[in-house]
């Protein structure tokens, strides 16, 4: 299968972050599966003038597009015309290439929070009126209408996540490439289900202070960092602390909390991203399928139930209390 | 004579979106004018918001240069609270710049600016194959080892950061990860695994081999891995010569540290070196579609031009320094130091000036960050709190792999009233000022050759890419 990809109005950190793909390295984990570059804008020989004709011909359908990737939001600023990002040599705005080019290919993916749900640009004022390729925020309808499918049958299929893991974009192609990635495959928001059925709460090292609501009160500190410092792992989906990124790494094992970047509207999210909002001292905001009454109930009691250890690691940067050892009974 | 116009775009390998619109003349470039097409407005996001959500914001504005961005928000607001984060706090957020600037230098060098060797204009050069069996896009084999030892290295920042890009591990008060014994000596291994791809691959050699060339001489000889391929297409080539300077170079400064920066700040203007003085720099407005008059980043504004105003071609505003036109990145950086072989590029500073200096740092950067790493002491404080002000000011310089870099904040009734953000290809890819003074990439195209039939000349192509433009940070 052959692929385009188009950097729209986003930071080029999902091309980034793919790159960080191992075993194989990237290249030869597409090239494994019979996945080509048709044009990558960081990666491909072709520049200038080839690159836009080799478009055109897309458009005229003669030349076969099976995926389209998109990385970065769509501005439709300003007023509706899309110029404040005219794709480079064409003279027509991305949106414009976007629309035109979505309708030719069998299969479309959303790379990252920004093409996905309008992301980080939509933020504040949102000065380019960002928008996602097929959500607007958490609305369905974006640079393409609410009901597009593509022509081999799905909507665009959003990796979310600011960045995406480089796993969660290969797995996704090599699925496609597969033949097995079907409209069920996706959850309620398009995202493959084979990473956003998890939450990031899943293997988070942290959960041991979770359990007992032993909350870190700084960045750096070991504790929970939902109570004060904003962490929505109990409710983001993805699977960062199961799969790890970069080799060991997490938000949560670096010692900063998640700030749910495979969701819909997360660059806004009501209050500083590193604060948790609180209403009468009581956080706001629950753990997904959790009942209100019973997690206040449970939180209570097992904060009083919170072991020495644990509560003096909470708020220290390092394990100071090791567990206890317990000698075998022989 | 015959005149005509190119406009090339899209300009891949580089980070973002570029077009270049190019006079022709007699097979000569004649005058270039470079428009970054793309206005996302992360200055005018911030308004109104708490500055530390500025940490998580910023980082977002580029995934090539992240750690950068999120350094200078880091200081911009340490210095609006007066702090300085705790020496190994500092150390070891400037290890983490660190491993990022070296990925973007590799990245740079394999995957961006050698595959245009690979091109079949050059079949029949006598080093056209070995470059295309190395630099092929999205093929060759150096490719894959640049990709591979770079994804290994970036270890180093899922551990201390948690991910690579969008990290929030750098703060303020210092870094989110207290490392361990054992931390360290992960990051050892990481560090001396990477060593030796330089040595075994790119350089040939030890690196401090490599550091201690000090003319642009011996680095043309150099012949030794894919930096001595490199100098065997640049002298056949006559790179050197290619997309000339002006002699006028800024370094902020790279990886501060309580001690000072690990690179020193500076400017200099042909061959004369000064202590780094921004009080006469102003952003001009005149051919960027960007409202108001130009200012010193501290009182500057944001306004984008809606009408895309006739006489403007770029999102991009021009800084200047006392007027002048700087140039920014690697080879600035090294100039600045005083290292002899930069210092000696920089007398053409072209091409082979550009691409050497970020060889050079390669080297540099690996000896740097093995002295970061010893002195990290996994038994101190690496964090802090800060109480930030709710009214004041405060400026956040490093240099991105690509140069120079500043954040301005202005914090008022404890949000974010004013944020400036000055990147550096916002320098080097600035658009003409008032006085009609192209910017350093628009400058350095003029006279490069175009050949007949060409419609992106290569030449163009590889003097563009020889500056390594992050056009995301450009605007941004």
């Amino acid at each position: 299968m052959n692929i385009l990809w188009l950097q729209s109005a986003g930071c080029g950190g999902c091309t980034m972050s793919l790159l960080c793909a191992e075993d194989p390295n990237v290249m030869d984990l597409l090239d494994g599966a019979g996945l080509s570059f048709l044009w990558h804008p960081s990666l491909s020989e072709m520049t200038g003038a080839p690159v836009r004709r080799m478009l055109e011909a897309i458009e005229a359908g003669e030349q076969e597009l099976d995926i389209l990737c998109i990385e970065g939001s769509i501005v439709r600023g300003p007023n509706g015309t899309g110029r404040y990002h005219i794709l480079a040599g064409t003279g027509r705005s991305m949106l414009d290439w976007v629309r035109s080019l979505s309708v030719k290919a069998k299969y479309v993916v959303a790379v990252g929070t920004c093409a996905t749900y309008g992301g980080v640009p939509s933020a504040g004022e949102n000065p380019s009126d960002a928008i996602g390729v097929q959500y607007d925020g958490a609305h369905r309808g974006g640079a393409l209408p609410a009901e597009f499918l593509s022509t081999g049958g799905m909507p665009v299929i959003n990796v979310a996540g600011c960045p995406t893991h480089p796993d969660w974009v290969t797995d996704t192609l090599l699925l496609l490439a597969a033949g097995e990635m079907t409209p069920e495959a996706l959850d309620g928001y398009g995202r493959p289900r084979f990473y956003a059925d998890h939450l990031v709460h899943h293997a988070c090292p942290k959960n041991e202070f979770y359990e007992y609501k032993a909350s870190a009160t700084n960045l750096s500190e070991m504790g929970c960092m939902m109570e004060h410092l904003g962490c929505v792992g109990t409710q983001a989906v993805g699977d960062c602390n199961i799969r790890t990124w970069n080799g060991e790494g997490s938000c949560t094992r670096a010692g900063y909390p998640c700030i749910n970047c495979t969701a819909p509207e997360f660059e806004e999210p009501g209050h500083g991203f590193t604060e948790t909002p609180k209403f009468a001292g009581i956080p706001v905001g629950l753990p997904s399928d959790m009942p209100k009454a019973w997690f206040m109930t449970l939180a209570s009691l097992s904060k009083a139930a919170t072991p020495h250890r644990i509560g003096v690691n909470a708020t220290a940067d390092r394990i100071s209390v090791p567990p206890t050892l317990r000698k075998p009974k022989s | 004579m015959s005149e005509t116009q190119l406009l090339v775009g899209p300009f891949n390998r580089v980070e973002g979106d570029l077009e270049i619109r190019l006079d022709v003349a007699d097979g000569r470039v004649s005058s270039a004018y470079v428009n970054s097409p793309l206005f996302r407005g992360f200055e005018r996001m911030l308004l109104g918001k708490g500055p530390r959500d500025a940490l998580t914001i910023t980082p977002r504005i580029c995934g090539i240069c992240s750690i950068s961005q999120s350094a200078a928000a880091a200081r911009a607001l340490a210095d609006a609270a007066g702090v300085m984060p705790p020496p190994d706090g500092a150390r070891v957020a400037a290890l983490l710049h660190a491993v990022e600037n070296v990925s973007d230098h590799l990245v740079h060098f394999n995957l961006f600016f050698m595959p245009d060797f690979a091109r079949l204009g050059y079949q029949g050069r006598a080093w056209h194959d070995q470059v295309v069996r190395r630099f092929t896009a999205l093929e060759g084999s150096a490719l894959r080892q640049a990709t591979e030892a770079r994804a290994q290295l970036l270890h180093i920042v899922g551990m201390l950061g948690g991910k690579w890009p969008h990290t929030l591990a750098i703060q303020p008060g210092g870094v989110t990860r207290a490392p361990t014994a054992r931390d360290k000596v992960r990051i050892g291994a990481s560090l001396r695994a990477f060593r030796r791809y330089l040595e075994d691959t790119v350089f040939g050699a030890g690196v401090e081999e490599f550091a201690a060339l000090s003319s642009e001489e011996a680095f043309l000889n150099w012949d030794r891995g894919d930096a001595g391929l490199f100098t065997t297409v640049a002298r056949d080539l006559g790179l050197a010569d290619y997309g000339c300077g002006q002699g006028r170079y800024l370094s902020f400064g790279a990886y501060p540290t309580n001690d000072g920066p690990v690179f020193a700040s500076g400017q200099w203007d042909n061959g004369v070196l000064s202590p780094l003085d921004l009080s006469g720099m102003v952003e001009d407005h005149s051919h960027a579609w960007v409202l108001g008059e130009g200012a010193h980043p501290e009182r500057g504004e944001t306004l984008p031009d809606e009408d895309m105003r006739e006489h403007a071609y770029s999102w991009c505003k021009a800084p200047r320094l006392n007027g002048q036109v700087f140039e920014t990145g690697a080879l600035a950086r090294q100039v600045v130091v005083g290292h002899p072989l930069a210092r000696d590029l920089a007398r053409r500073g072209g091409v082979v000036g550009r691409v050497g200096g970020r060889l050079l740092e390669l080297a540099l950067t690996q000896i740097e960050m093995e002295r970061l790493l010893a002195d990290i002491h996994p038994e101190a404080r690496f964090m802090d709190r800060v109480e930030l002000p709710r009214e004041g000011e405060g400026v956040g310089l490093v240099e991105a792999a690509r140069g120079a870099l500043g954040h301005w904040i202005r914090i008022e009734g404890g949000v974010i009233s004013s944020y400036q953000i000055v990147a550096p290809t916002t320098w080097n890819f600035s658009p003409r000022d008032a006085g009609g003074v192209a910017g350093p990439v628009e400058a350095a195209l003029v006279g490069a050759a175009v050949q007949k039939g060409e419609d992106t000349p290569l030449s163009v192509q590889h003097i563009v890419r020889s500056f390594d433009p992050c056009m995301v940070c450009t605007v941004h």
